[in-house]
């Protein structure tokens, strides 16, 4: 890194005067659009045909072929938001996602401090471990979880979801925030101690602010696994905190054809992604990256 | 960074520590100790020693499923990886449609993973999809349910589609940090665009590229939720990976100790290749600082 960093830093001198317009560009960039609109397209395609079934009624799908909604309805969506079996799946995996969130991002700031500031007995066999964690399959969890958390008696409650959600979302966010604590230099803890700010104060007034991206994109990537798993959370729940997407599933093979509602829900279930996708879009090339380009 | 020896740095990690190990070590010794007993029910366990290792090493049926999931995580990563770096480069660097790019390329990374499934199963179905109606009125004869071609092939878009954008993010991520001067040096030097992509970008996006590679092996290496929704593991058993068939022993059929035997096999395996991946991650790390 610091060679590469030393290169960056020596070329502008010698390349300063020439402030052209990047002549590179010209000859690809004619249909260099091209290729990213096709990738959308393909990605838009799917969903667009979802959106248009939750438009539709279940003769509509069932009987004719339509690329837009003959006559569009809101029924499908009226089923959701007034029958409280449908709509109280999104207060729960909304309640459980924002958990998880919360838990996994607080305990993973010490740690990741501690990853990215000591060594210490064991450091790197423990942060491999904590790794192997997000890389376990979560089918081989699925039954132990379930005769862990009864023994508890935690089946069906948010925060057994949000705790087990933690085996996978908290190595993760390790990992993310030790890659921008990293790019934080040490001579900034140690300015802080030398005017007298203890650890505590020092960390959340000075450092915290220094790496709130890092802990935006954390937080990001921890809603984004919780959200999209789906078999710890059915496994974990029966009624009182069923995740929307199980409430999916199960309609799905109970009334078998109710492809209208089915379609609303799945478009109800991309909106919060979308929201918080486009809360964090400044973040999100950075973020990819761990903090670690 | 030079790093300070201090053991108290064991206090900082003493939550995520707790916290991770309710979660993984009290489950995955559950999963031993069922590994190595027979049960009749009632909650009467019999050692069993070795027995369903033995069994499950000498068992077609794990070795397909095994064979099949290696076959699907490489054809991913052949497909996904390749098909990343080239959106990533032809993607626009600054205006308007930048956020747009970004924005609508994430959006399939944040939808719920049986609603994924949900949207493939009904955009393939030859009678309401827009896929399936498309190539029958084609000509094409495609049923992912009755034909193991045709439910491979859907579940291989299936992901392309779900997570090339990460691949697409993560080497994005890589080329924006690259220096206009580098650029700048290549064009005075009369670089050509393939020499440009060999020496500035591809060393620029290896970090990331490798933890691209790292996160798109493992999952489709425990691939579940998608393939289950859209094929239920069929036709017959040609989707049925290995997380299908793991869930299918334990809580369809409930064999606990055949389960837990193949559990920690699995585990073992996906142990082995990533601890593979963090050694080349962490020694390419080394050479480079």
């Amino acid at each position: 890194m610091t060679v590469s960093n030393a290169a960056a830093g020596a070329l502008p001198e010698r390349l300063a005067k020439p402030a052209r317009k990047p002549v590179r560009h010209r000859n690809d960039s004619r249909f260099s659009w091209l290729v990213p609109t096709l990738y959308i397209l393909f990605l838009a395609v799917p969903i667009y045909w979802l959106v248009n079934m939750s438009f539709k009624t279940n003769e509509e799908i069932n009987s004719v072929f339509t690329l837009i909604p003959a006559n569009p309805t809101i029924a499908n969506y009226k089923i959701i938001f007034t029958d409280p079996s449908w709509y109280s799946g999104y207060i729960n995996s909304i309640t459980y996602v924002v958990m998880n969130t919360v838990i996994s991002v607080l305990a993973a700031l010490p740690a990741a401090y501690a990853f990215s500031r000591y060594r210490f007995l064991g450091d790197k066999h423990l942060f491999f471990w904590l790794l192997t964690n997000r890389m376990a399959p979560p089918a081989v969890f699925a039954l132990p979880f379930f005769q862990l958390y009864s023994s508890f008696g935690l089946i069906d409650t948010h925060i057994a979801v949000a705790i087990a959600h933690c085996l996978f979302n908290v190595p993760l966010a390790v990992w993310i925030l030790e890659g921008f604590m990293s790019g934080v230099p040490k001579e900034i803890d140690e300015t802080a101690y030398i005017d007298g700010y203890s650890f505590p104060r020092f960390f959340v007034k000075i450092f915290m602010p220094l790496i709130a991206s890092g802990i935006g994109v954390a937080a990001f990537f921890c809603f984004m696994f919780s959200w999209v798993e789906l078999l710890i959370a059915r496994t974990l729940t029966t009624t009182d905190a069923k995740p929307i997407s199980a409430v999916m599933t199960r309609t799905v093979s109970a009334s078998g054809l109710d492809w209208g509602v089915l379609a609303a829900a799945g478009v109800l279930t991309i909106i919060p992604g979308a929201l918080v996708i486009y809360f964090v879009r400044n973040y999100i090339a950075k973020g990819f990256a761990l903090g670690r380009v | 960074m030079e790093k300070t020896w201090n053991n108290k740095a064991w206090f900082m990690v003493l939550p995520v520590l707790l916290l991770v190990a309710f979660s993984a070590v009290i489950p995955l010794m559950t999963v031993v100790n069922y590994s190595v007993q027979d049960t009749f029910g009632n909650n009467v366990f019999f050692w069993a020693g070795t027995e369903w290792f033995e069994e499950l090493l000498h068992s077609q049926r794990f070795y397909d499923a095994l064979v099949r999931n290696l076959i699907f995580s490489a054809v991913i990563l052949a497909i996904e990886v390749p098909l990343g770096i080239g959106i990533a480069l032809a993607m626009p660097r600054k205006g308007w449609a930048v956020p747009v790019c970004l924005v609508t390329m994430a959006l399939p990374l944040l939808i719920p993973w049986n609603v994924v499934g949900t949207i493939w199963q009904v955009f393939g179905r030859v009678d309401i999809g827009l896929l399936g109606h498309t190539l029958a009125a084609m000509g094409v004869n495609y049923n992912y349910v009755q034909d193991p071609f045709a439910a491979w092939i859907t579940v291989v878009v299936m992901d392309v589609w779900h997570w090339t954008s990460l691949v697409v993010l993560l080497c994005y991520a890589g080329l924006v940090s690259i220096p206009e001067a580098f650029y700048q040096a290549a064009r005075i030097d009369g670089a050509s665009r393939w020499s440009v992509f060999r020496y500035i970008q591809l060393p620029k996006m290896h970090r990331v590229l490798l933890i691209a590679v790292l996160l798109r092996f493992m999952d489709s290496f425990m691939i579940y939720t998608e393939p289950f929704v859209v094929t239920g593991g069929g036709p017959g058993n040609t989707t049925t990976f290995m997380s299908i068939d793991l869930v299918k022993m334990a809580i369809g059929q409930f064999d606990l100790g055949p389960a837990a035997a193949m559990s920690l096999v699995y585990f073992l395996i996906v142990l082995l290749m990533c601890w593979v991946f963090y050694t080349v991650m962490t020694n390419y790390g080394q050479e480079k600082d």
